[in-house]
């Protein structure tokens, strides 16, 4: 009882209290900073889960067609079959399929950034303007419309509109990206205070180009991580393409796996050596931008 | 078109000052928000009212249609394969949205504990968000049906010596295994956020009251993290009942028509000749989407969570 007590005092006392902000505790713990081992190690197993497949999928690509066919997988590759990789680049057309999916992520990231980053602008200036509140709330609908919902018709639509191919992916990519980046930039630039945008216009700057020199300056650290997904929701996505795509020649590179499935049949080696070309890219942006995709579900979380 | 200064009293920005809704508005504000309203009203408004319309068609995809009323709707409940399709993707869901949270959570609070190796396990972690769902499928499809099966054999674990995917009544745990392996790194990030937020003088609190570890989670951090777990709850079940990707890649639907979900049966409208029908099971999809949506929605009303 009296526990209990304490604890909620000293709670009540430390934690909110309106203190001025005081220095941050413990960042550089030098003492009293003793290293859990145990949970250490705990993790490193659940690792694994991670780890295990992709080294699968390392070694079964280096693998000859007997020593993919026989075993686990597991086992490492010996001597290393580097030929699977060629062997897969030519099989799939590999370079293609990668100018056309990096076609189809440039397209869509530029399109989202551009574009709802100017109507979250535009909105969040007018808010008091019913055209610019209504249309705010319908853009915003569309996070509750799932693809296969519009499906059918939407895909008969692209192919009347001449869109059945690598651009129209590209369309609907922004379409469906939109309207979450349109809430995120929004709930940004309403913390941008209305002064700053006001001295502009008074100093004799176009609603244009306070958009461009003030606002998407501010936007840069938005735009990152946006950017990085919308890129990978771009990138790694099957459904639009294999739906929307007529030609196959013009297929990106997730849905050349599938195409792929039944000339690979036997060929294990080969198959894996493609599925590790189609996740190299994301893997190594993934390597260089991972602060900004950590800052990024965390930013779509809390203001989402 | 433009608005009165009436509007500016529920305005929920700082900047405009009331005369602001008198004045002309400024084109360039036009050119700025109609792109996005006319490519969405084209693109996705427009067939969707388009599809609404033909639901109650006997429209085959082609050629000539009548009206047939809500027959299609009708037809829907008493067909097993859209029947089963819905129990499998909204089971399916279900377990996978209690898997992930559960796993995510467990592993963010790993994470944040006093570990060595911190960012190398957590770059690890994060890892399966980056990669395409259905190459991980594929992967996966062989660890499944070859490599379990083999060292199964070799262990002599007679129950697992058959792929799991082959057989009608597992196949479903091979698509949340791979679904769940994808989905926890985001997850993650999320409980991961909420935990730093949490401030440390709470923990050292309970820990001058003797609490227990069990103690601190159930009284400390679980409820201050209930904000976050309706987040991921929401994300997951909006991405889950879409599945389509990762199951392709893994069971095509199968074996039979086991694991086939509601967005694969909507699409064999493509190819089958029954458009309209399929479009009938799209708008019902639709509502049953809104339905979880807005019933997720209360609960966060009741719990007075604030996002």
């Amino acid at each position: 009882m009296t526990t209990t007590r304490t604890s909620q005092d000293a709670t009540a006392t430390t934690v909110p209290a309106g203190r001025p902000r005081r220095p941050r505790r413990r960042r550089e713990p030098k003492e009293d900073y003793r290293v859990n081992w145990r949970l250490t190690g705990l993790l490193a197993a659940a690792s694994l889960a991670v780890l295990l497949p992709m080294y699968f999928t390392i070694t079964m690509a280096l693998k000859t067609s007997q020593q993919a066919a026989s075993g686990t997988g597991f086992s490492l590759p010996w001597p290393v079959n580097l030929g699977n990789f060629t062997e897969a680049w030519r099989l799939t057309n590999f370079g293609r399929a990668f100018a056309i999916s990096v076609f189809i992520s440039v397209v869509a990231v530029s399109g989202v950034i551009l574009l709802a980053s100017a109507a979250a602008f535009a909105i969040s200036q007018n808010w008091d303007r019913k055209l610019f509140r209504y249309s705010y709330y319908y853009l915003l609908g569309a996070m509750f419309i799932p693809f296969p919902v519009i499906a059918l018709p939407q895909i008969k639509f692209m192919s009347i509109a001449g869109l059945s191919n690598p651009a129209g992916v590209a369309i609907l990519h922004i379409l469906f990206q939109m309207s979450f980046n349109i809430l995120l930039y929004s709930a940004f630039l309403r913390s941008i205070p209305g002064e700053l945008i006001e001295s502009a216009h008074i100093d004799g700057a176009t609603t244009a180009q306070t958009f461009r020199r003030l606002i998407l300056p501010l936007l840069a650290p938005m735009n990152a991580t946006v950017g990085i997904f919308v890129f990978l929701f771009s990138w790694n996505d099957f459904m639009m393409p294999s739906l929307i795509v007529a030609n196959p020649a013009l297929q990106t590179i997730p849905v050349v796996q599938s195409l792929f499935q039944s000339q690979f049949s036997a060929n294990y080696n080969i198959a894996f050596a493609s599925y590790l070309m189609a996740m190299a890219p994301t893997v190594v942006a993934y390597v260089f931008a991972q602060r900004w995709v950590m800052s990024g579900v965390t930013r779509g979380a809390i203001k989402g | 078109m433009t608005a009165t200064s009436e509007a500016a009293t529920t305005s929920r920005v700082a900047a405009p000052s009331a005369d602001q809704g008198r004045r002309k508005v400024d084109p360039t504000y036009l050119v700025m928000l109609l792109p996005p309203v006319v490519l969405f009203t084209i693109f996705i408004t427009l067939p969707g009212i388009v599809g609404m319309f033909y639901s109650i068609t006997d429209y085959a995809g082609y050629g000539d249609w009548k009206f047939i009323g809500l027959t299609n709707y009708q037809a829907i409940f008493s067909d097993p394969r859209i029947l089963g399709a819905y129990t499998f993707t909204i089971g399916f869901s279900f377990v996978t949205v209690i898997l992930v949270n559960a796993v995510a959570l467990a592993l963010a609070i790993g994470l944040n504990a006093k570990i060595k190796f911190k960012k190398g396990l957590r770059g690890t972690f994060v890892l399966p968000m980056v990669i395409s769902g259905i190459v991980i499928a594929y992967v996966f499809n062989y660890l499944f049906s070859t490599s379990l099966p083999t060292i199964a054999a070799a262990l002599g674990i007679d129950a697992l010596a058959g792929s799991i995917l082959a057989n009608p009544s597992l196949a479903w745990i091979g698509v949340v295994i791979v679904t769940a392996w994808q989905a926890v790194p985001g997850a993650m990030i999320i409980y991961l956020a909420g935990l730093l937020a949490i401030p440390t003088d709470v923990y050292e609190a309970a820990d001058v009251d003797g609490a227990s570890s069990w103690r601190k989670f159930t009284a400390i951090t679980l409820p201050l993290m209930v904000g976050y777990v309706v987040i991921n709850t929401i994300l997951g079940f909006k991405n889950f009942l879409n599945a389509y990707d990762i199951i392709v890649g893994l069971t095509n639907g199968g074996p039979g028509t086991s694991t086939f979900s509601i967005a694969m049966t909507i699409f064999t409208g493509f190819t089958s000749g029954d458009y309209a029908y399929q479009m009938a099971n799209a708008v019902l999809f639709f509502i049953v989407t809104i339905a979880i949506s807005l019933f997720q929605l209360e609960l966060i009303r009741r719990r007075g969570v604030s996002l």
